[in-house]
């Protein structure tokens, strides 16, 4: 019985401590991008303005919620949630400590993958819902991006599957006692990065969305709370490929022992985390053919060189 | 490949550049003396109104927010009965600045004009006239021109030598 409350308070507590990070992200994003472009940034509401996401999250609850009359209606209400749904799911996961985590299971790794392909519906959904033509090209291009990035961002990490032998993102963490994967894996650290970003569709690859040629892309029709979630689902899918790059390749929650392993993961967490935004403050869109182009001709091919090269180092050092 | 390595350094070597944004309440940004904000009617030397009601003003005004209606005093002397400018239309262009041959009507280097009440942006003359000259020190209209004024009769401006010739007394 003490097992099962133990067991709920874990999810409860992750559910909290996932969705609050997600939450401040706003501030955290508008303070890095301020602190890049030689600006100061929210700082008026509480100390270093860090209570700003209160009236941001009342002022975005207030708006109204309005539906196209031309909308898909019940598509279009159940869009938004299904990118929230996949990418908290996607936290169960996760290993925060050792112990900490909601489930330990032994195929965690294509778990991972499987949810996080299933975040593409949202943006198809949306898009298609939204009955418009900016909402749909946005949608089929998320569509055509998250699905070509997916084969590779799974091909990028069986480097690291076949140096631990095992799917169980424990066992990987714990496989990296001697060496982080961020090694002797750095092409699969830097594929992998490259298709989160896609995948979350941030910034040099906000294709879906982009702003200047697409109004918002599949949220365009989106208002209110419903807006909010996409949004929300977005800083979660930034929080999420930096939990997951921690726990592949930066040795999740070993460090040094002065501070408690969950801590050593939220500061390699957020590190990346900053780096996302680092990336939105200095990098420009590139078009959409380069986009695919560069996925399907550069990091496909190095992708499946890593694995085969990993693979024959391997089998010699046995 | 570099290129992209590169703009990221460039964008994260800002963090430890100078802030560029001036916070407002707390600090103002410098304007320069002849910064075109708030309009206000100033006087002359002596202390009377410069404007003299000639309407230029007004013709010049793009979107014609300044209205006033001119009379004069029981010596001759020509001043604005009322002057209204309404803020809400004004689009602080400075043409009216530019029409004034009195340097009466002048644009000043302030702009925290808010209010929460449209009808409140609607100045009055009593709300521009103010009791300095402004930018122009020292000048005077009427101690220039020869108009007869009180204490002053005509050809006695500070650039006329001769009192006004009397064409009567011209006579062969």
């Amino acid at each position: 019985m003490s097992e099962f409350w133990i067991h709920i308070l874990i999810i409860v507590g992750v559910l909290i401590v996932v969705l609050g990070i997600a939450a401040n992200l706003i501030w955290v994003e508008r303070r890095g991008l301020a602190l890049w472009q030689d600006r100061i940034g929210p700082n008026r509401v509480g100390p270093f303005g860090i209570m700003q996401v209160i009236p941001d999250m009342i002022k975005i609850f207030f708006k109204e919620d309005w539906i196209p009359k031309f909308a898909d209606k019940k598509i279009f209400v159940i869009a938004p949630a299904i990118v929230m749904i996949f990418v908290l799911m996607n936290f169960a996961v996760i290993p925060f400590a050792p112990g900490i985590m909601v489930l330990n299971l032994n195929i965690g790794v294509l778990y991972f993958l499987a949810c996080s392909s299933l975040g593409a519906y949202s943006v198809v959904l949306a898009g298609w819902a939204s009955n418009n033509k900016y909402s749909l090209l946005g949608s089929m291009r998320g569509a055509a991006q998250m699905i070509s990035y997916e084969v590779f961002m799974g091909l990028s990490l069986m480097g690291v599957v076949m140096l631990t032998g095992s799917f169980n993102l424990s066992d990987i963490v714990n496989a990296q006692k001697g060496m982080w994967f961020v090694f002797p894996q750095i092409i699969g650290f830097i594929i992998f990065f490259i298709a989160g970003i896609a995948e979350t569709h941030r910034l040099p690859f906000d294709l879906p969305e982009a702003e200047s040629e697409l109004v918002a892309g599949y949220h365009s029709e989106y208002s209110s709370m419903k807006f909010g979630m996409f949004f929300v689902g977005e800083y979660l899918g930034i929080t999420l490929i930096s939990a997951f790059t921690v726990t592949l390749f930066l040795g999740g929650w070993l460090g040094p022992a002065f501070l408690p392993p969950v801590v050593w993961f939220f500061i390699k967490t957020f590190i990346l985390i900053l780096f996302f935004i680092l990336l939105r403050a200095s990098l420009p869109r590139p078009r959409y053919d380069q986009l695919l182009s560069l996925g399907w001709k550069v990091l496909l091919p190095l992708s499946l060189l890593n694995i085969l090269i990993t693979g024959s180092i391997i089998l010699l050092t046995q | 490949m570099f290129s992209i390595l590169r703009s990221i350094g460039i964008a994260f070597s800002h963090a430890f550049r100078k802030r560029v944004t001036i916070e407002y309440p707390e600090k103002k940004a410098p304007l320069a003396p002849r910064w075109r904000g708030r309009i206000v009617l100033t006087r002359d030397p002596e202390g009377e109104e410069r404007c003299v009601g000639c309407y230029l003003c007004a013709a010049a005004c793009p979107v014609d927010c300044i209205a006033l209606q001119a009379t004069e005093d029981e010596y001759g002397r020509r001043y604005p009965e009322i002057f209204t400018i309404n803020f809400s239309r004004c689009i602080f262009c400075g043409y009216c600045e530019d029409a004034c041959p009195t340097y009466a009507i002048q644009l000043i280097p302030d702009y925290e004009m808010s209010e929460y009440n449209r009808q409140n942006l609607v100045y009055n003359k009593e709300d521009l006239l103010i009791s300095g000259q402004g930018k122009y020190h020292g000048y005077s209209y009427y101690q220039q021109a020869s108009v007869a004024i009180k204490g002053k009769g005509k050809g006695e401006g500070e650039q006329e030598r001769f009192p006004p010739v009397d064409i009567r007394s011209l006579l062969p």
